[in-house]
């Protein structure tokens, strides 16, 4: 989590005349990141690897008016952020022919849902939890949240964003990113309670059988 | 078990987590917590979710051949070649 966190220590100056070589700098810094947002938000490499080029190609047109008041880092989320919407939405439209609003949470994801899976599955042995299928299933289970949950979870937990760095990004009250992100783990858990817990009853059966 | 205490809670579970709440809602969760074994489990499941979230999520690397085409489509090709020097400054 400290790749967020480095010194900007990049020229505003040079970045703003279009300076390449300063450019490239900045590509070589944030396109890890990006490119790892962008892949948990659509889902599909070749999206994602869209979103990458066309956030660079929006941040290199836009720098010339880059006021500083946020952070290049936040800056550069914001672009991002806001491509991967649209390529999921273009997505989403074209496959469903519906319109559905990714800026707001899905009608289920309007309320606090109650815990359903109260199971105790944090005995079991880490290996386990972070097996290959055990990622899968998680993966999976990012994937069911809607965009704009989806896009609070991974800016705070995953890339580590603070939740006024999150609110910035994505132009919400930081009490609009506490409540998505609270739904969002929320379901999360849910889900991941779901798949731990059974697990960790099948051992403790089989150890009660002696196995 | 108090349901009714479990519910009004419920939302400041994931503040409660990073440590966000005023002082009195968290001894609030606290108290609730020594007595009730449910929201026990939730917390703890809620904080190995996160946990296991972040310890499991890739570093920012991007794939050679899709950094290649993304110093091309920003017409950076001369400074493809940089890669090598960035990869060893990287912690
Ligand atoms: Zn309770």
């Amino acid at each position: 989590m400290n790749q967020e966190k480095r010194v900007e220590e990049f020229s505003l100056e040079a970045l703003r005349a279009g300076d390449k070589a300063e450019f490239a700098r900045l590509v070589e810094a944030y396109s890890g990141v990006m490119y790892r947002l962008a892949l948990k938000m659509v889902e599909d490499p070749q999206d994602a690897e869209d979103v990458l080029q066309e956030t660079f190609i929006k941040a290199y047109r836009a720098l010339p008016n880059f006021d500083g008041r946020s952070s290049l880092s936040t800056w550069l989320y914001r672009i991002a952020t806001n491509e991967a919407l649209m390529a999921l939405r273009r997505r989403k439209s074209a496959s469903v022919g519906q319109t559905i609003s990714i800026e707001e949470p899905a009608p289920n994801e309007d309320y606090e849902q109650e815990p359903i899976q109260i199971v105790d599955w944090c005995c079991l042995p880490e290996a386990e939890m972070m097996s290959a299928e055990a990622r899968a299933y998680m993966e999976k289970a990012i994937e069911t949240l809607s965009p704009a949950l989806r896009t609070v979870f991974l800016l705070r937990d995953i890339e580590g964003l603070s939740t006024q760095e999150t609110a910035e990004v994505l132009n919400v009250s930081e009490v609009v990113v506490k409540t998505r992100l609270s739904r969002a783990r929320m379901r999360l858990r849910e889900l991941l309670s779901e798949y731990f817990g059974e697990r960790a009853a099948r051992r403790s059966a089989a150890e009660g059988e002696g196995l | 078990m108090d349901h009714q205490k479990c519910r009004h809670l419920l939302g400041s579970l994931s503040d409660y987590v990073d440590g966000e709440l005023a002082e009195e809602v968290c001894a609030e969760i606290d108290r609730h917590l020594e007595e009730c074994e449910n929201c026990r489990i939730v917390i703890d499941s809620l904080r190995k979710t996160i946990y296991l979230y972040k310890v499991t999520s890739e570093p920012p690397t991007v794939p050679e051949e899709v950094r290649q085409r993304l110093y091309l489509s920003l017409d950076l090709e001369e400074f493809i070649e940089r890669k090598a020097s960035n990869e060893a400054s990287k912690p």
